[in-house]
């Protein structure tokens, strides 16, 4: 298998450019998720490592090679699409051996390698039927056995979960990063869905109108997310923004209404004097009313005014709207168990100081400590 | 729904069963019949079961001194059969090359072709038959075929079935090692079969009926086509065997029928089938 390594990889279409620099490194048998909304170019940087498309600069390297000049089929990569891409006329075997017979291997070989993906992914009963017999998920298997069969150093998926109903979503996104652990191939996989980003990836790039806005482990981007935009792609519901003026040597937060955040993991100088975002995700905000007795813990408390409880059995969203200083916020909570119970419509929420999230409010970047 | 018959629409569909075929079953009775009575206008609608010797007879034999018409039904045959599959391999290989490649002039290559569609064999005849005569090609089968077979309109209607094949598709078989021509015939061939199949039996009967380029290029008897040849049975001096040209009528209907009837399922389902 083989590490993969992307050098100021760009393209423009034209005049537009879609992809800006971007600079991944990968070890091998990792799995990269590039997560972004649609037209962030994630499709465009996996046709680019595909070789279905040349970039305008940068290099590709697979296990130390640079691919940039070689054909999709010499660059030893297999390709997973979204809509699965099977030929119609040919049986979910030949489907899957098509590929391996150009190659030239011999019969008993593909009829091997065929039959170690059939019996890996279930589809053992299926080999002799057409796609157009198969379900939705049935299709999604073949077109995994496609790329499976192939031995490939690099696996790409683009989007390959998206035509699926929910369940089934969940189902094969467990089995695709089973499969693909087992097999141990790095893989770049591109979706919308920040949840398969975050379960599927060893490493995440979010990418954000064809710039890297960051490139880390899942679980560093949830806690440690390097903008605005990141913050607000990853995790779910969005992260809630309060923008503030930071005062007092970079220590203290003030809102709009005037209410005092004081951040207890240090200053940021740098800000101080200048206008600042703070982030809070909703699963980070609590009743006040209950542990609201210790004030201390909180660097402030929120009056919400409710406008819509979602129970979800687990946990309750409760969405409502907040005043600062004439303008008026929406904010999100995550609040576990059931519906919390209303005083006038309305809910004290605890924000605790350690949960905080600062951002520079005009460019949007992380402010870290220090 | 309603459950009650709609009996207009019925009367409109069986006067329209009528129209179409009662010529075809008049010209089928006719050919059993006395061929003086014909020539009186003495036919009958029901056919004389004693007359169909006829039928081996022009078959093996012709009329009026024409060729047999087993013969004119091969010659026929063959330039319908010559037209309609070159027709699709030069319109399937012109429209891959529109639709999958992009080369210099790609546009006007195909406005070109796409013109020529304002210029059938009838409007060029003079000048086709003048570049047919300087390369010796008259009174040849090739003659009689070659100026019909390059074709915009089968060129056209691939570019459509070809861009309605998805990007997904053909990059999958490039990912697969698929070189151009493989792709072709592993890939786009299959996947357009049934469009193939309509089209064929479009341009088989569009070949069959060809009577004019015919008439000119070939004159030796030996290169009659049937519907030359039925022409040339309907004598001007000479007394017409009404019976005899009616039977080989009847002859010339056969073959495209059959070709209709054979690819029938393809036919409707290249023309109605959307999903690929």
């Amino acid at each position: 298998m083989a590490t993969l390594e992307l050098q100021g990889l760009a393209k423009s279409f034209d005049k537009t450019a879609v992809l800006h620099r971007i600079d991944v490194s990968l070890q091998d048998g990792e799995m990269l998720a590039i997560v972004g909304a649609s037209g962030c170019g994630k499709s465009t940087l996996l046709r680019l490592v595909a070789g279905l498309e040349q970039p305008s600069a940068g290099r590709i390297l697979l296990a130390g090679r640079d691919i940039i000049r070689l054909d999709p089929a010499a660059r030893d990569i297999a390709m997973v699409f979204q809509n699965y891409a099977l030929y119609p006329h040919m049986s979910v075997f030949d489907n899957m051996a098509y590929g391996l017979r150009i190659r030239g291997l011999s019969k008993a070989e593909i009829g091997r390698r065929v039959q170690v993906a059939a019996d890996m992914l279930g589809l053992d009963a299926l080999l002799a039927r057409k796609p157009r017999q198969l379900s939705g998920g049935q299709r999604q298997r073949v077109a995994m056995g496609r790329a499976i069969v192939r031995e490939p150093q690099l696996f790409l998926f683009d989007e390959p979960l998206s035509n699926l109903d929910a369940k089934l979503r969940v189902q094969m996104r467990a089995e695709i990063r089973r499969i693909q652990r087992n097999l141990g191939v790095t893989s770049l996989y591109v979706t919308h869905d920040q949840t398969e980003a975050m379960t599927l990836g060893d490493k995440l790039l979010v990418l954000n109108e064809g710039r890297p806005a960051q490139f880390a482990a899942p679980m560093e981007v949830f806690a440690r997310p390097a903008d605005t935009y990141v913050a607000a792609f990853i995790g779910a519901p969005a992260m809630n923004f309060l923008p503030a003026t930071m005062g007092e040597g970079g220590v203290v937060a003030t809102l709009a209404d005037g209410a005092r955040l004081v951040l207890t993991d240090g200053a940021r100088p740098g800000l101080a004097g200048r206008k600042a975002t703070i982030g809070i995700r909703p699963e980070h905000l609590v009743l006040a009313g209950k542990g609201g007795g210790d004030a201390g813990g909180f660097a402030t408390t929120l009056d919400l005014a409710v406008e819509l409880i979602e129970p979800l059995g687990s946990e309750t969203l409760v969405h409502g709207m907040l005043m600062l200083d004439g303008t008026s916020l929406t904010l999100v909570a995550r609040l576990p168990g059931g519906p919390p119970s209303l005083t006038d419509g309305r809910l004290r929420l605890g924000v605790p100081a350690a949960e905080l999230h600062v951002f520079d409010g005009e460019t949007g970047k992380r402010v870290e400590v220090g | 729904m309603k459950n009650r018959p709609d009996y207009v629409a019925h009367a409109c569909l069986l006067l329209g069963v009528v129209l179409f075929a009662l010529p075809v079953w008049l010209v089928f009775a006719g050919s059993t019949q006395d061929s003086n009575a014909i020539e009186r206008g003495e036919i009958s609608l029901m056919p004389h079961l004693g007359g169909l010797g006829i039928y081996p007879d022009v078959l093996l034999h012709g009329s009026m001194g024409s060729a047999p018409v087993w013969h004119m039904l091969m010659v026929s045959f063959g330039m319908a059969m010559a037209i309609a599959v070159g027709k699709i391999v030069i319109s399937v290989l012109s429209a891959y090359a529109v639709v999958f490649f992009r080369f210099p002039f790609r546009r006007t290559a195909f406005w070109v072709i796409f013109i020529t569609l304002m210029l059938p064999p009838e409007v060029r005849i003079i000048p086709t038959y003048a570049v047919m005569s300087q390369m010796h090609l008259i009174n040849t089968f090739p003659g009689m075929t070659v100026p019909l077979i390059a074709s915009a309109t089968a060129t056209l209607l691939f570019r459509q079935v070809f861009a309605a094949v998805p990007d997904e598709l053909v990059e999958a078989a490039r990912m697969d090692g698929a070189g151009p021509l493989r792709f072709l015939w592993d890939i786009l061939l299959p996947v357009s079969a049934a469009n193939i199949a309509a089209l064929f039996v479009i341009l088989f009967v569009y070949g069959w009926n060809q009577y004019l380029w015919p008439l000119l290029v070939a004159t030796t008897p030996g290169l009659d086509t049937i519907v030359i040849g039925i022409v040339k049975m309907i004598g001007v001096e000479t007394q017409t065997q009404w019976n005899a040209v009616m039977a080989t009528a009847v002859l010339a209907l056969l073959p495209p029928v059959v070709v209709v009837v054979a690819m029938q399922r393809w036919f409707i389902a290249g023309l109605t089938e959307g999903d690929k």
